[in-house]
């Protein structure tokens, strides 16, 4: 029998390595963060300004106004962005047991878009439209992606088991129809909502304020605090959905909490940044090579790693071509997609699943 | 302290895949169900999982399999498919750790349930580098360890295996059917889809023979595994217990004396 006095380590535990990288993950954070705010445009130093706090002078009105109302924001609304974007992706892809699901890639994003932009155009003829504009464009992008998630899901997946070709291919197809549907749209709207859209549309942290977080922080907080519930569901769903129910996983229960939470988290993440790319698929990667795909650490990870990436991001966004800006989703994207590839590449045999 | 199905059927479109089975399976006994292929075998063993809808009833010591939740059924049974393709690379100790989902993880049992399978230092391998052979077995130690006591709190354990040995070589084949044996020696309840009749007839203690989605036989090897009523079930002539002529031939049964 088993005995039960000698402490087992055994070779393929790889939590403890997992742990770790919690830690060095949130020093990365902590450093992007510190970066954020110290570098800019505007030749504001954090350094003096924190000096001057110390020596007990008050800041100049321009200093606080450039790292309280524009730094500052930028940097939170980066984390939250980030971490939705990179946990939507682990989520996405331990439901459709599959690296390459990234919202962006299978149409979700492409779903977000079309529900904040019918907002933005649609919404106006609403009555309570005045009363909660606001709250409009986040929760209509939400709706965007939630049915984009579970048609995904209800295409793809067939008696519990996805085919990749059938995710990629009714992406592409969801993308198309969500791009087409957009359009229409844009034709149909007047100016003032062609110039909101304008603004929306272009991909960026630039437009961050204190408003607008405490309009999206709850939609994307919220699902990132209730995704660790699903971790061993997870876990337990990459042996397929059967097996998973019979080491006792509520499947349907799983899979629709998973929906809702990609489609909050990434709904939101869109309607306030536009569509940021890559972030869902290169980061999860990357911790899986690093510390494997247990998800009750990827999640954590994923969310801490994004929030970092997505900052340094900005910032690149920020600095390359001073003082103007770059749209961070071409930052992401130029490092992104020749990732994607290379997983493609490396992993040929995972497509003709 | 059985497994009871009554009036089994199972309709996929307009075709019948299973019509009006009844049986029943005791813990503490090796049950297989054997056929041609196509004859519903994987089909009724999804039924009596709850993977697929069926109509007739399933109960496990009087409960009914429908309405029990799979927390419920995962504390009683534990499910091994035919094969498992897993999408991330996990480690061997990360997929059998898997089986402890319910329960306090103890790698000391994961640790034996490997020794059992004859996967000794496996346990930091990558799932996706082994062999279909070794993949199978892994996914057996999962499941022990899902069921490592074969008598619970609430009765007796189940193990449901869908061709349990049919990717494994003769060695690891018989090491599969002692553990399988042990299992319900010590109590517990075995329900498994075989292909291979030398090995049903060495280890099951009932045997259900199916043929087109009907119950032919339900018996003990000796009565089941009989001249006409294989060669009825395969549609070809079957002879047991006749030594050819010429040629080699092996059976599982002599492996296991010579040892």
């Amino acid at each position: 029998m088993v005995d039960q006095t000698a402490p087992v380590v055994l070779a393929g535990d790889r939590s403890v390595t997992a742990r770790h990288l919690t830690w060095v993950l949130l020093v990365l954070l902590g450093a992007s963060a510190i970066a954020g705010l110290a570098i800019g445009a505007a030749g504001t130093s954090l350094w003096r300004a924190l000096s001057d706090l110390l020596h007990g002078h008050d800041l100049s009105l321009r200093d606080r106004v450039v790292l309280l109302d524009i730094r500052m924001p930028r940097v939170v609304m980066g984390c939250m962005v980030g971490a939705a974007l990179a946990v939507s992706g682990a989520v996405l892809q331990g439901l459709f047991r599959n690296p390459l699901a990234d919202p962006g890639i299978v149409g979700v994003s492409a779903g977000a878009s079309l529900g904040a932009v019918s907002a933005i155009v649609l919404g106006a003829a609403l009555p309570f439209a005045g009363t909660f504009a606001t709250w409009l464009v986040p929760v209509a992008a939400f709706v965007g992606a939630w049915i984009t998630t579970i048609l995904l899901y209800r295409v793809a997946t067939r008696r519990g088991q996805t085919s990749v070709a059938t995710m990629l291919l009714a992406g592409i197809a969801l993308t198309a129809l969500a791009m087409a549907l957009t359009g229409i749209l844009v034709y149909m709207a007047d100016d003032a909502q062609l110039r909101d859209f304008t603004f929306w549309s272009m991909g960026s942290l630039a437009g961050s304020s204190w408003s607008k977080i405490t309009i999206a922080g709850p939609i994307i907080i919220v699902p990132l605090l209730l995704s660790p519930l699903l971790a061993t569901g997870l876990n337990g769903l990459s042996l397929g959905e059967a097996a998973a129910g019979h080491i006792g996983i509520p499947v349907q229960r799983l899979k629709a909490s998973a929906v809702l939470i990609v489609a909050a988290a990434t709904g939101a993440a869109v309607a306030v940044s536009g569509g940021i790319g890559f972030v869902g698929i290169v980061v999860p990667h990357l911790l899986r090579l690093a510390s494997g795909p247990d998800h009750r650490y990827l999640l954590v990870n994923s969310a801490l790693l994004g929030a970092a990436l997505l900052v340094l991001a900005d910032l690149i966004s920020r600095v390359v071509i001073a003082p103007s800006e770059l749209p961070i989703g071409i930052v992401t994207a130029v490092i992104g997609a020749p990732f994607f590839l290379w997983i493609l590449l490396r992993q040929r045999g995972i497509v003709d699943l | 302290m059985m497994l009871t199905a009554n009036q089994l059927s199972v309709r996929l479109g307009r075709r019948m895949i299973l019509k009006d089975l009844s049986f029943s399976a005791m813990a503490g006994h090796v049950t297989a169900i054997v056929g041609p292929s196509g004859a519903g075998k994987s089909t009724l063993l999804a039924a009596l999982t709850g993977d697929i809808d069926y109509s007739g009833s399933v109960t496990l010591d009087k409960r009914d399999l429908a309405k029990a939740s799979a927390a419920e059924l995962a504390d009683l049974r534990a499910v091994l498919p035919q094969a498992t393709p897993m999408s991330f690379p996990f480690t061997v100790l990360e997929v059998v750790r898997m089986g402890r989902l319910r329960r306090a993880n103890d790698d000391r049992i994961a640790a034996e349930a490997l020794a059992r399978v004859g996967l000794v230092g496996f346990a930091g391998r990558f799932y996706q580098e082994l062999s279909g052979g070794e993949q199978q077995r892994v996914q057996l130690a999962r499941v022990l360890v899902q069921v490592w006591e074969p008598v619970g709190p609430k009765g007796p354990r189940w193990l449901f295996l869908d061709e349990p040995v049919s990717s494994l070589d003769i060695g690891h084949q018989l090491q599969v059917m002692q553990i399988i044996q042990q299992f319900a020696a010590q109590g517990g309840g075995v329900v498994m889809v075989m292909h291979d009749l030398n090995l049903t007839s060495m280890c099951a203690d009932s045997v259900i023979l199916m043929a087109g989605g009907t119950l032919l036989h339900q018996g003990g090897s000796q009565e089941t595994l009989r001249n006409d009523l294989l060669s009825r079930a395969y549609g070809c002539r079957i002879a047991v217990n006749r030594t050819p002529e010429t040629g080699v031939f092996l059976l599982p049964q002599v492996a296991m004396a010579a040892d």
